[in-house]
């Protein structure tokens, strides 16, 4: 038989009908719903008198508007309230799992998956947000989908999917102290850009990501998107079997070992071609930070923001200029002499524990400068439980920083945590478009350490020179 | 879903590379669990002042371009977050079609879940459209789905491809549920095979 991609077998087994000249159906062994694009799916499912094919593989989850404290006050957000209210009726009225913002297994989507054991190699998982990609490190098959699709899903477990192209992204090499997963993938959107993984499926590749513990590969993951990839993946290894054994939704005994002799059939085969490969040496990638409006705008820390005359495109040259303008930037200024306003160590793309480990590492004993605002909002209650048993929360609290509840909040601002305009962040999260954290609020996005540092001496720093 | 097999009107320029669906409408205003109302919306951030009044110089916002229906804009349209409000944003504001040179995957795949067509085109075709729309007065263009062209009445002419199976759904204004539960048969035997 001819060898396979990783991505090519996922999908392979998970064809329920093949027809020339249309998309495959694909079967959904996951789908993660939240509140924010959900309500109207719901309501089409009512008009049309349907119902809910497997609630049991359906799992849903309140974090996109939920506020990070005072959660035992009335919501002050009426709308959001309704939103919530909402979720809470379907949910019930379809009878699906559901994790309400009191629920100690409440939790960001992309992060309670995994934690929980729901998202396993092999799978495809669907969700109605773009960084579903995250659940990739797992060896899944993940991707965003829209509200008419998560309707789709909801409806027959199924969905219509054009073959998307792959990607392999090989960094081999081993990465320097202080340089994170964040890197690594803030590298790759700074060299490929927003669009070079449009209409492809990545699997990352090499001794980086071999290296890379469960909770880096999904960070890398989560940003696939950013680099226009709606999936990508790692294969599952040891280290996946050991990050999952014993999870509540894994199986255990015989299913336990019978499960994972099928999750080693697949990695990809020895001599399987990708359409597009990309490789990058370990050496490259340096603590990024990005200084525009994309997450494809980013300089080393120890670089310069970008003049417009820089690039020959004047395309390019209009975009740097208008992104300079928003985020109130010069060209040539060095990146290290940004002063900051705020910190946001959360999101689907570093809230976990070895995130806040990592923050709280650079924090200890230090105080936040004065003029600098800190909000720490681990991604899930067991992230924030864990932490706590580490006293993590404590060394936080010490440095002037806020300690909150779990929820997606300043990566959106769908909540009351949102920049003010033209506030400044060094933002831990995966999109530092317009008005991404609030109106005008200007975002730099950075690894957890990096943002820790940032809060502490109020402008970026080198965090290989910390200390 | 609305069938479309041919459409001519108003071209409106905004020429813009990467504009995310975020701009095209902030995350605050994802809250609302219908379906409507979001037109007023679009583009909100730079569309409006704080005060609520319009941007003279936003393209939406010129006296010129009122009542468009064509959207032709700059590369990477519609990347970043899978928001369906995106397109229910864009076509509820009188938008039929979309033209850029490149498009976020989930954004085009939202585009087509609701009859909003999205057609990509050659960056050079669509600086012509652009150019056009800002020289011209009342500049339309006719999109036929069926024909995969676009044109103009003063000699621009391009094709485009499409998905041929998206492009029949459109043209028939088929539901993609619809035409899954026809293979209802095939998620049961799926099913029995993966128990």
């Amino acid at each position: 038989m001819a060898p396979k991609t990783m991505f090519e077998k996922m999908w392979d087994s998970h064809v329920v009908s093949d027809e020339p000249g249309k998309p495959s159906l694909l079967y959904v062994d996951l789908h993660l719903v939240h509140e924010i694009t959900s309500a109207q799916a719901f309501d089409g499912l009512r008009m049309n008198h349907r119902t809910v094919r497997r609630p049991d593989k359906t799992v849903v989850v309140a974090d996109h508007n939920v506020p990070t404290k005072d959660r035992d006050k009335p919501l002050e957000d009426e709308i959001a309230k309704t939103q919530l209210d909402a979720l809470a009726q379907n949910t019930s009225e379809f009878g699906l799992n559901y994790f309400d913002m009191f629920s100690e297994k409440q939790g960001i989507v992309h992060v309670i998956g995994p934690e929980q054991g729901w998202t396993r190699p092999g799978m495809i998982i669907v969700c109605g947000d773009s960084h579903t990609s995250t659940h990739g490190a797992m060896g899944a098959m993940a991707f965003g989908i829209g509200t008419s699709e998560v309707e789709h899903v909801l409806a027959t477990q199924c969905i219509w999917q054009a073959k998307p192209k792959t990607m392999e992204i090989r960094v081999e090499g081993t990465l320097a102290p202080g340089v994170t997963a964040k890197d690594v993938a803030l590298g790759i959107v700074g060299k490929i850009g927003t669009s070079g993984g449009i209409g492809h499926a990545i699997e990352y590749t090499g001794s980086v990501f071999r290296d890379m513990s469960m909770e880096g590969r999904m960070t890398v993951c989560n940003l696939s998107i950013e680099a226009g990839a709606r999936s990508g993946m790692v294969a599952p290894d040891e280290k996946t079997y050991e990050y999952l054994k014993g999870r509540e939704q894994c199986p255990t005994g015989a299913d336990w070992d019978a499960a994972v002799e099928e999750w080693k059939k697949l990695p990809t085969d020895e001599g399987a071609k990708f359409d597009t490969l990309l490789e990058i040496p370990a050496s490259d990638i340096v603590p990024f930070v990005t200084w525009g409006t994309n997450p494809g705008q980013v300089a080393p820390i120890t670089g310069r923001v970008p003049k417009p005359e820089d690039y020959e495109n004047s395309q390019d040259q209009f975009a740097v200029e208008k992104a300079l303008k928003y985020m109130g930037l010069q060209g040539g200024e060095r990146i290290q002499d940004i002063m900051i306003d705020t910190i946001f160590v959360g999101s689907c793309t570093n809230s976990r524990i070895e995130d806040l480990r990592a923050a709280a590492a650079v924090v200890k004993g230090k105080q936040k400068a004065p003029s600098v605002r800190a909000l720490i909002v681990p991604g899930s209650w067991l992230v924030k439980q864990q932490a706590e048993k580490e006293g993590l929360d404590k060394i936080f609290l010490d440095a002037g920083m806020e300690w909150r509840d779990a929820g997606c909040s300043m990566c959106l601002a769908m909540n009351p945590d949102r920049l003010a305009p033209g506030e400044r962040s060094a933002s831990t999260s995966n999109r530092n478009f317009e008005g991404r954290q609030g109106p005008g609020g200007r975002t730099h996005l950075v690894s957890p350490a990096m943002a820790a540092a940032a809060a502490i001496a109020g402008h970026f720093v080198d965090i290989r020179d910390w200390s | 879903m609305e069938a479309f097999k041919q459409h001519t009107g108003k071209v409106v320029p905004y020429d813009m590379p990467n504009v995310d669906t975020d701009q095209i409408i902030p995350a605050r205003f994802l809250k609302k669990i219908d379906r409507v109302g979001f037109g007023e919306l679009l583009f909100n951030d730079v569309r409006y002042n704080a005060d609520g009044s319009p941007k003279e110089d936003f393209v939406l916002n010129q006296e010129k371009y009122a009542g468009g229906s064509v959207l032709v804009s700059g590369p990477q349209f519609g990347i970043g977050s899978s928001r369906e409000h995106a397109p229910w944003a864009i076509q509820q504001y009188g938008f039929k079609v979309v033209i850029a040179p490149s498009f976020g995957d989930i954004f085009r795949s939202n585009c087509f879940q609701n009859g909003l067509l999205p057609v990509q085109l050659s960056e050079r075709d669509v600086q012509t459209l652009i150019a056009r729309a800002q020289e011209l007065s009342d500049y339309q263009v006719t999109v036929d789905l069926e024909t995969q062209e676009v044109h103009d009445s003063v000699g621009f002419s391009a094709k485009f491809e499409v998905d041929s199976f998206r492009r029949d759904c459109l043209l028939r204004g088929l539901d993609d549920i619809g035409l899954t539960l026809e293979k209802i048969s095939a998620i049961d035997a799926f099913e029995k095979a993966h128990a």
